[in-house]
């Protein structure tokens, strides 16, 4: 059974830039067609299940955007993201 | 923000020596990532409440706005002697780090930074090398690669013309005064964590009061290469790095001897 | 306190460490030299920070970094190195911090020589920098004068949080005379620092920022005008000057630093003649002692003013003169200093009368000094 995880993007920060989307294992990140952000940016959101937490997304993330959440309790400390 | 759930962990989230302000910086501009991986070591080593900053001129003029600590924004190239200034003026246990861009460390800096590096001055640089200008719209910077074009080289780097780009890293190490000199790339997940690890060894070497440190960092700049963010990351990958090869230029035996035994531990 | 035999530029130095400078950096220039070479061995023997830094450019900056920590910092330099520090110089002021810096200025332009001469009264008084700011800027004429100026020039740069300059000379910081040194004074504590420094938040809720960045043209505006009224406030409360023989003067004499000393000597000279005349040497050259000048004009016949320049403060005598009386000018530049008796010889001029009023007294004098060579 594959992990379980989640991110919770922050349209604040997010500027749809793609690059989440881009290096995302599970292919299951994608700016959200239909919303637009106060700054007029599409945001990255999770489009279908298939998140593990592995949080590439936000090693990646130019704006600190993304908060990764993964099921317990195979989760490993926030500190090795 | 969403709340944490039953049976849920915090994987990742935003480094609080960030401030909760939305940068200035283009779509996928890696200053952001560069700016995060500070603030995760700021967090992680216990350094924000001692830790001043300096801001250089250029994109990254509003550091200071961005990070959740002190800040002097320093004239343009000038950020290693105000640093110099700063540190020798605080307790010893003070960190001070500069945050410059190819332009003002590359350039009109060189002076400075050469000199706060021969002196052995004990703080950390944090040194973005994205091949060009960037806030005055992408002109010729010391780093542009033979044949880039750029808007004040628009035809391509000619270096008989124009001569060569200048690899920071590799002439600072040089100096018997450096003591940890090292370039990274942020073009992807596995060199951003490996660029994380240098910046952690960096403000390790000062704390330990080892001297002067300095991560490169290969950036893009994906407005002014007139590409987008993803494309940017494959650029660099392609055309920096063969330039600009990722490695460790400069560590003295006293970091060395950290690293093998942290590893034996590990 | 016992008077010691000090040269100026190490007694300027002294002076400092025992007021509590904590932080210097610098770089050799004749006719300065001397003061870093002092610092640097008394700074490092009292645990505090000396850098020779690799230029003029870099030492402004270290000092932007260490004011920027509220200590007590100085640099220093001579006419050449002072036109480089100008961009740091404007940085700082514009930053709203206290720094003080010590020219001891040597004839120019360009890289000129290393005579005393009084060329950068423009670039320190009328800002040598960009924008609009201001120097608190004092003028010694003795090496009592370097000591004392240098602990009010710490004093005013922390009151109204503001560039000062001590204003000397290459004479002034080479001559050796008895002076009296302060009292060593302790450093400051950690708890004494302003609330402003960037020292580290330490648990402070608001971060500190140095900057002198304003996007948004509007504020930048704002934050002239209050520099602006700021300076208003050191304009009224800190002119100061000193007058020679000036009660019963029919003529009078302006003259700072070396300028305003070999100026005393004529006027004594002309006084043993039974020449009624009196000298006004202004001691901050900015704020500039206007109302001491203006008053004087409408006691006296005619102004001389004698600079080591070639006219440099005449353009202010002669904005708060108003064609009141005949202005004239005497100076020699370029790192010639003038002698007493061609001082001397001016007072005679004007006490036979006939001057011209208005027209530009530099022209005329530019005009006698291609007749006497």
């Amino acid at each position: 059974m594959p992990v379980k995880g989640r991110i919770v993007v922050d349209d604040v920060f997010c500027k749809g830039c793609e690059l989440c989307a881009s290096v995302c294992p599970q292919k299951v990140i994608q700016m959200a067609p239909e919303r637009i952000t106060a700054k007029g940016y599409h945001p990255a959101e999770l489009f279908k299940d298939g998140c593990t937490g592995c949080a590439v997304c936000a090693v990646i993330c130019p704006e600190a955007a993304i908060t990764v959440y993964r099921e317990a309790p195979r989760a490993r400390v926030a500190a090795e993201a | 923000m969403a709340t944490l759930q039953a049976n849920e962990q915090v994987v990742y989230q935003r480094p609080r020596a960030l401030t909760e302000v939305n940068t200035h910086y283009c779509p996928g501009c890696t200053h952001g990532v560069a700016h995060r991986l500070v603030a995760e070591v700021l967090d992680e080593m216990g350094l924000q409440d001692r830790t001043v900053g300096v801001a250089c001129v250029g994109c990254s003029v509003f550091a200071y706005n961005y990070f959740d600590i002190d800040w002097v924004q320093a004239p343009h190239g000038r950020a290693p002697a105000v640093a110099t200034g700063v540190k020798r003026s605080l307790p010893h246990d003070s960190i001070v780090f500069t945050y410059q861009g190819d332009g003002d460390l590359a350039s009109i800096g060189t002076a400075e930074i050469i000199h706060a590096a021969a002196r052995g001055e004990n703080i950390t640089v944090i040194y973005i090398n994205n091949a060009n200008y960037g806030m005055t719209g992408g002109q010729m910077a010391p780093t542009t690669l033979p044949g880039q074009k750029t808007t004040s080289s628009q035809t391509g780097r000619d270096v008989e013309l124009q001569g060569y780009p200048i690899r920071a890293a590799e002439l600072l190490a040089n100096l018997d005064g450096a003591s940890y000199v090292v370039r990274r790339s942020l073009h992807d997940p596995k060199n951003i964590r490996m660029a994380k690890k240098a910046i952690q060894t960096a403000f390790e070497t000062q704390v330990r009061g080892l001297g002067f440190s300095l991560v490169e960092l290969l950036s893009i700049c994906p407005t002014n290469w007139g590409m987008t963010p993803v494309e940017s990351l494959g650029w660099l990958n392609d055309h920096m790095i063969p330039y600009y090869p990722i490695g460790d230029f400069k560590v003295i035996s006293a970091l060395q001897k950290e690293t093998c035994a942290s590893k034996a531990e590990g | 306190m016992a008077r010691e035999l000090m040269k100026g530029n190490e007694a300027i130095a002294e002076a400092a460490v025992r007021v509590g400078l904590q932080s210097y950096f610098g770089y050799p220039i004749t006719p300065q030299t001397e003061l870093l070479e002092y610092l640097s061995r008394r700074m490092p023997e009292l645990g505090r920070a000396f850098v020779q830094a690799e230029s003029e450019l870099a030492a402004i900056n270290m000092i932007y970094g260490a004011a920027s920590t509220g200590v007590r910092c100085m640099t220093s330099s001579s006419s050449p190195g002072i036109s480089l520090m100008m961009e740091g110089v404007s940085y700082i002021a514009a930053s709203e911090i206290p720094m003080v810096f010590i020219d001891v200025m040597r004839g120019g332009p360009g890289l000129g020589n290393i005579s005393p001469s009084q060329s950068d009264y423009n670039q320190i008084v009328h800002g040598g920098g960009h924008g609009d700011y201001q120097i608190i800027t004092l003028a010694p004429s003795s090496v009592q004068e370097m000591v004392d100026h240098i602990q009010l020039a710490f004093d005013l740069a922390e009151k109204y949080k503001m560039v000062t300059c001590v204003l000397a000379d290459g004479s002034i910081g080479q001559m050796m005379e008895p002076c009296e040194l302060p009292a060593m004074r302790p450093l400051r504590q950690e708890s004494e620092f302003a609330g402003w420094a960037t020292r580290g938040k330490h648990g402070r809720a608001e971060r500190n920022v140095v900057s002198s960045i304003y996007l948004n043209v509007a504020e930048e505006e704002q934050a002239n005008f209050r520099m602006m009224n700021h300076w208003q406030q050191v304009k009224a409360n800190e002119v100061r000057y000193k007058e020679y023989f000036l009660d019963d003067a029919e003529l009078a004499i302006v003259g700072f630093g070396s300028a305003g000393r070999i100026a005393l000597t004529a006027v004594r000279q002309a006084r043993a003649e039974g020449i009624k005349v009196g000298l006004l040497r202004p001691i901050t050259l900015n704020p500039y002692p206007e109302e001491a000048l203006d008053r004087l004009t409408d006691r006296v016949k005619s102004i001389l003013v004698t600079e080591m320049n070639g006219g440099q403060m005449l353009r202010d005598v002669e904005r708060i003169v108003r064609g009141r009386v005949p202005v004239e000018f005497y100076g020699r530049t370029g790192g010639v200093v003038p002698f007493p008796d061609e001082i001397l010889g001016e007072i005679h001029r004007m006490a036979a009368g006939n001057l011209p009023m208005g027209g530009d007294p530099h022209i005329r004098w530019l005009e006698r000094m291609a007749r006497k060579n």
